[in-house]
């Protein structure tokens, strides 16, 4: 299923439609809320924490030259192979050039929304490379060939019986939809591929430039299995995912958790420094990193909206979005969705293709108030609007509509005598008008025949 | 306190002027800053604040000329075409001693965002100087005025939903429900996500309206299930979205501009 950015009024007409997806999201982001807050309420210095982490990718960021180089350094000090791709194409052929030369059949991957940015899995299939997802959502998703529909619940958008539906029909198993069950079914499938798995693709959460190590956070340990089982581990890392050392992991791995699902740590941290020099001989005999950039050095370019970097995936935009929750993550029409998703699709994709994405908002500033790392994403939408409209993509009635009020909206008289009319108009139609556009459940408000300035005025003469 | 506006016979007004008495020297002026759907369609929610101003002994001015101050076309994407609104708002507005509004997002449009405008910059220190002074109704009422009690009885339940630019971006959150409960035999009930967005979004609700109409529709469950008689709120932008859905579907709630409330609440 390829999703088109551009489509994304007609995909939020589908998902509105959609009464199990609706109750799934809901479902799912209601919990995911609920189990923040209760984490949230027994860290007293969760502020605090929010901005210290901003602050420390602040630093990142606009240092973000300077951290990259010692990043690889370190990291070719410590043995891992690093490889730096512009842009979709070359991160494929670089992922692709090292699958030919190990002679690579079978691929494990832990999830990445990075590499499903670059349509990874897509093509190493035409490739003739067998790719599987190990984690469970992400998993599910691949049987369904769709992407995820969430930044860390990549298969949020689904109920358990969908599941054991898909199971069903996609592995051959007997129905069921006890969760235990299906996950017993999806680790027996997994562990086969697992070892017979050559290569290990894996995305970061950290990149640590001070030493020169990758962190992977999971709940599942496939991402364990993923990178240390086949003998060749690739990880796929867009260049603002750097920390600066390990001083300031600590902060993320409390704040990524409790915004992301509510727990106080992930399961597992794993943290890879080398190749393995294990005495057995067993794991990766060889590292690579590819460092992505893909549009994020443009993103870099804006000094406000370059704070849309300093994204850790968590996901708590998304669970705490009214929007979101209305329509899930897929009617966004691109990897990332959520609010998150709607500041990065005009960045990536240009404002023509993103047209649509910042728009997709009330504005309510949930987002922000849930972000551990402070981006203030209601205040970049509204940017990016501007961005939309400045680049000409925005309705050409609405540009002039907007010029006619605002000529009106600088003087007064004229403004005074444009809106008198609905006023009079309903004093003979009563009802509020019509208005097809706004909705057929609601109904607008009606107009004062007088307005507020001339009752003011007539009370204050009725006083004197 | 000079009591000429409060002064009264019986006990209920004694009370008033008590109430008001604490708070403040109130030899103020207000500048009424009306925004559109004041102006036009809610009026009434309008006067009902200088209502209260006045029950306040609050001076009140209304500046001439002001029209709007080019919210929708800024939340849409066009800033340039409003640089013109805000420069004569600021114009109009800097010099007042304090300038007030019904609506949470229209002070937000001025105090935060006009900052993302590219104004004359020899207007700049009056912006600074207008973003120090303008206030929301009930802000202005709690905060500055020191008024947490107007002295009114409205014996019946309500509820109270917390508009989003006015508790986010204004970080006014505690200031109209301590307006409501002061109130005398109120029944304040405290809605189940209470701060959730009504789904309105200006010009949000016209581009994706099934998307606000569903959002509107989860809003009014929560007002439903309350089992408030009025649903309460600072902006009459949400106010109209959530009533026009309450209506429309024959839910039993209404809703209410606090300043109609508290203006209400000192009629008995």
């Amino acid at each position: 299923m390829e999703l088109v950015a551009s489509k994304t009024k007609a995909y939020i007409k589908e998902a509105l439609q959609d009464e199990n997806l609706r109750h799934a999201v809901d479902k799912a982001t209601q919990t995911a809320l609920k189990k923040r807050a209760d984490k949230v309420e027994q860290i007293p210095y969760w502020e605090e924490l929010r901005h210290k982490a901003h602050a420390v990718k602040k630093e990142v960021i606009e240092h973000l030259d300077t951290y990259l180089i010692q990043f690889e350094e370190q990291c070719q000090k410590n043995g891992i192979i690093v490889h730096w791709a512009a842009d979709t194409n070359e991160a494929q052929q670089i992922i692709f050039g090292l699958a030919k030369k190990n002679n690579v059949k079978t691929v494990v991957k832990s999830k990445s929304l990075t590499t499903e940015e670059i349509h990874l899995n897509k093509f190493l299939e035409q490739k003739n490379i067998e790719v599987l997802e190990t984690d469970l959502g992400e998993y599910i998703v691949q049987l369904l060939d769709q992407i995820p529909s969430h930044l860390t619940a990549p298969a949020l958008h689904l109920t358990r019986q969908d599941v054991g539906r898909i199971f069903e029909e996609k592995l051959g198993v007997e129905y069921t939809e006890e969760p235990t069950e299906l996950l017993t079914i999806a680790r027996e499938k997994l562990r086969e591929i697992f070892l017979a798995a050559d290569m290990g693709i894996s995305g970061v959460n950290f990149g640590i430039a001070e030493s020169g190590s990758l962190v992977v956070v999971e709940n599942e340990a496939n991402a364990r299995l993923t990178i240390g089982l086949p003998k060749i581990h690739v990880a796929v890392m867009g260049i603002e995912k750097l920390i600066p050392s390990f001083r300031e992991l600590p902060h993320f791995l409390k704040l990524l958790p409790v915004s992301a699902t509510g727990q106080k740590q992930t399961v597992y941290v794993n943290i890879v420094s080398s190749a393995l020099r294990s005495m057995t001989g067993e794991g990766p005999q060889e590292v690579h990193v590819v460092l992505l950039d893909n549009g994020r050095s443009k993103i870099l370019a804006d000094p406000q909206l370059r704070e849309t970097l300093f994204c850790i995936r968590c996901g708590a935009c998304l669970n705490t979005c009214p929007v979101y929750q209305q329509i899930g993550g897929h009617a966004y029409g691109w990897v990332y969705m959520g609010p998150i998703g709607a500041t990065l699709i005009p960045q990536y994709l240009g404002e023509m293709e993103g047209r649509y994405a910042p728009f997709v908002s009330s504005l309510c500033g949930a987002c922000f108030h849930a972000c551990p790392v402070r981006i203030n994403l209601p205040h970049h939408l509204l940017k990016l609007r501007n961005k939309v409209v400045e680049s000409g993509h925005s309705l050409k009635a609405e540009k002039i509509g907007i010029k006619i009020w605002a000529f009106l909206a600088k003087r007064p008289l004229l403004y005074r005598f444009a809106t008198w009319f609905p006023g009079k108009l309903q004093m003979i139609y009563r009802k509020p008008f019509p208005a097809p556009g706004y909705s057929k459940e609601r109904e607008l408000g009606t107009f004062d025949s007088k307005g507020f300035r001339k009752r003011f005025l007539e009370m204050q003469k009725s006083k004197k | 306190m000079h009591s000429k506006h409060l002064s009264g016979g019986d006990c209920q007004q004694q009370a008033n002027l008590f109430t008001s008495d604490k708070t403040k020297e109130l030899s103020m002026k207000v500048a009424l800053f009306i925004p559109c759907l004041s102006e036009h369609l809610y009026p009434e929610s309008a006067l009902s604040m200088v209502k209260v101003l006045q029950h306040l002994g609050i001076e009140m001015e209304y500046v001439e000329n002001q029209t709007c101050c080019g919210q929708p076309a800024f939340n849409s994407g066009y800033h340039k075409e409003i640089i013109p609104l805000a420069e004569r708002f600021i114009e109009m507005f800097h010099d007042k001693e304090y300038v007030v509004a019904p609506s949470g997002s229209c002070v937000t449009m001025v105090r935060k965002f006009y900052y993302n405008l590219d104004i004359r910059d020899s207007l700049k220190p009056a912006l600074d100087e207008l973003t120090g002074k303008i206030f929301e109704f009930t802000e202005f009422l709690v905060d500055v005025a020191k008024v947490e009690d107007v002295g009114g009885t409205f014996p019946h339940r309500v509820t109270y939903h917390q508009s989003c630019h006015l508790s986010r971006e204004l970080g006014v959150k505690d200031q109209p429900r301590k307006l409501i409960k002061a109130i005398r035999d109120i029944d304040y009930v405290e809605m189940e996500q209470a701060d959730l967005c009504c789904g309105f979004g200006g010009t949000f609700s016209y581009k994706f309206s099934e998307l606000s109409t569903s959002m509107v529709a989860r809003k009014c469950q929560f007002i439903e299930k309350s089992g408030a008689e009025f649903c309460v709120g600072a902006d009459s932008s949400c106010l109209m979205n959530i009533e026009g859905y309450l209506r429309k579907n024959n839910m039993r709630a209404r809703t209410m501009h606090i300043a109609d409330l508290l203006a209400k609440s000192l009629e008995s």
